[in-house]
């Protein structure tokens, strides 16, 4: 259940009174600041006490809202897009978009998942859960990148890769295992963001990176956290708990040095401000592609190397389990 | 190691174990005595059933004598302090005192039918042979040292997937493991996987398929999403052949299905298919 439910009701009743005496007021002479200015100040309290020290399970929901901006909207503002599709094999899968673009002149492969905004592009969109087509997708495309020179701008969305019976049949684990492959060898600079939710190996398929960007109520986890539950106490329902155990917010995987920048988000969430946050998004993928800029294609796939090699090497971080 | 220490090992902790001398056959329902069944490599001698398969037993049937262990000395530890209905410590534990082991791999260096290989076999026994941040680590060794050796590598699995104990630690060693994968086959060096059942989610996602040539033991379970996931997003139940290795080779998924008792006789065939490729390459370029 979204915990955000009763309040988010109260909220949009705010809202509507306050549009409603503005509206009133516009063609009316009597003066009705104060009232507006004390309904809105009663609505900052409310977001305040809501989303002031949101809970990992609570982020969970804001990262899953559904006016969140998605990455069809991060490549939107790009200066220009060209969509490339398709495996070359068998399909092109909906769940993933990507193609060449500028970034502030800059030319660059971009590739994200893309959920749908409504019932009917989500069903489109498979819920953004890409299948083996689609890692096949994006697995050409950054060997395409490579092959132009262009750096790869990843969005990351998912809750994890597609697990349904032609998935399984079209070899999953393949399609994801090659496209690790793919970011692992690829000779460009690589910055990934995950932009809503980021499950699993499905979400790790586009997120090998030489930076790593999330949103401040983003998540990211090993598994999502109705997987993890269902894992290990058999029981998706126990998703909270296994969202407060799991350490997938963005301030947890900064701390660990999994992530390597957090972009803030307005109270209540990115969807509260979605052009803004796409804006300041975006410039920060442009500056990390300015510090990028001035490695050579060896140098970058030996930083890649040492940096994913460091990751959880044994005698660096805490002590050993005693026995 | 040299072998009698780690044969003993393999053996320590099975004998009080077996204080039930004959074991049902889940397939078939024979009765077996379990001492002809590990000599049988603990597969069915009625119907051909593979049961699961401890790592020392496994390496004792596939190395020709010494096997030299790597790795061995990186240990657990509890980077996001899990705690549910026990610590993670606590499972850690009960898990290392029940499999014998320390880990959910073994890694090391052996002959195969007098071939040079680099050795990493998975146990299920151990945390569901999760990976984390120690099996990811010690397959990184193993494949960094193979590289500097020059050695191919096999690789069994036997894997739930990622660890959920160590959340995003545990995820980060697919793209280790890739990272290690990709320099030492970019060298030219050969890798070899033996997927055994189960294996799935993280590590068929990675190492698994990412080899040179994949082979899998019959019945095996293989697949990136488990069975009741699966079942559970579509709402209907799987026919039970579904994800077997049987099916993995029909779809196209996989090199072979060789039975436990045939494995050893197909690496060396392959390891001196690669050996005579090297060499061929070697003259070529003098």
């Amino acid at each position: 259940m979204n915990p955000f439910a009763e309040r988010e009701k109260a909220l949009l009743e705010l809202e509507r009174r306050i549009n409603e005496l503005r509206a009133a007021t516009a063609d009316q002479p009597m003066d009705m600041s104060s009232e507006i200015a004390a309904l809105e100040s009663r609505y900052q309290e409310i977001l305040r006490e809501v989303y002031g020290r949101p809970t990992p399970w609570q982020k969970v929901h804001i990262a899953r809202h559904p006016d969140r901006p998605t990455a069809l909207e991060y490549i939107a503002a790009l200066d220009r897009f060209d969509e490339l599709h398709g495996d070359r094999y068998y399909r092109d899968d909906q769940a993933v978009v990507g193609g060449f673009g500028l970034l502030r002149g800059r030319a660059i492969m971009a590739i994200g998942q893309q959920r749908g905004r409504d019932t009917k592009e989500n069903l489109r969109r498979n819920f953004g859960m890409v299948a083996p087509e689609g890692y096949r997708k994006v697995r050409r495309l950054a060997l395409l990148a490579s092959r132009f020179g262009v750096p790869i701008v990843t969005f990351i969305d998912t809750k994890g890769a597609d697990p349904g019976i032609s998935s399984e049949e079209h070899a999953q684990s393949e399609a994801i295992a090659q496209s690790l492959v793919a970011f692992t060898n690829a000779r460009v600079p690589i910055v990934a963001t995950v932009v809503g939710e980021g499950g699993s190996g499905g979400a790790l398929a586009l997120g090998i990176a030489d930076r790593v960007i999330m949103l401040e109520n983003s998540t990211y986890s090993v598994a999502s956290p109705e997987g993890c539950a269902a894992i290990l106490w058999a029981d998706a329902s126990k998703a909270e708990e296994a969202a407060e155990h799991l350490k997938l917010t963005a301030q947890d995987l900064m701390r660990y040095g999994i992530i390597d920048e957090i972009v803030p988000e307005p109270l209540g969430g990115a969807n509260r401000d979605p052009i803004g946050i796409v804006t300041r998004v975006l410039e920060r993928v442009d500056a990390a592609l300015a510090a990028l800029e001035r490695f050579t294609p060896s140098e970058l796939l030996t930083a890649r190397y040492e940096k994913y090699r460091r990751m959880g090497a044994w005698g660096e971080r805490a002590p050993a389990v005693s026995g | 190691m040299p072998m009698p220490e780690w044969l003993n090992r393999r053996r320590g902790k099975s004998d009080d174990r077996d204080a039930a001398q004959w074991s049902k056959c889940p397939s078939c329902g024979e009765m077996l005595y379990r001492r002809d069944l590990a000599g049988n490599l603990y597969v069915c001698s009625r119907c051909g059933y593979h049961f699961r398969m401890g790592a020392y037993d496994r390496i004792s049937t596939i190395v020709d004598g010494d096997f030299t262990e790597i790795g061995a000395e990186v240990r657990s530890t509890d980077p996001l302090l899990w705690s549910d209905r026990k610590s993670y410590p606590a499972k850690l534990a009960g898990d290392r005192e029940r499999s014998g082991l320390s880990e959910g791999i073994v890694c090391g260096f052996g002959e195969i039918g007098g071939y040079d290989a680099a050795l990493g076999v998975m146990d299920f026994h151990f945390r569901g042979g999760t990976m984390g941040t120690v099996v990811g680590e010690r397959v990184t060794l193993l494949l960094e040292e193979a590289r500097r050796r020059r050695t191919p590598c096999i690789i069994f699995t036997a894997s739930g997937g990622a660890r959920m104990e160590e959340g995003m630690f545990a995820l980060m060693q697919l793209a280790k493991t890739t990272a290690a994968v990709t320099r030492f086959m970019g060298d030219g060096n050969l890798l070899f996987t033996v997927l055994t059942d189960p294996t799935t989610g993280g590590v068929s996602a990675s190492f698994a398929f990412q080899a040179d040539v994949v082979i899998a033991e019959p019945g095996a379970m293989i697949g990136f999403a488990g069975r009741r996931v699966i079942e559970q997003t579509i709402r209907q139940k799987l026919p039970d052949r579904f994800q077997t290795a049987e099916f993995l080779l029909e779809k196209g998924h996989i090199d072979m299905v060789v039975d436990r008792r045939h494995i050893k006789e197909t690496l060396a065939r392959l390891l001196e298919y690669a050996v005579k490729g090297a060499q061929r390459l070697q003259e070529a370029s003098r």
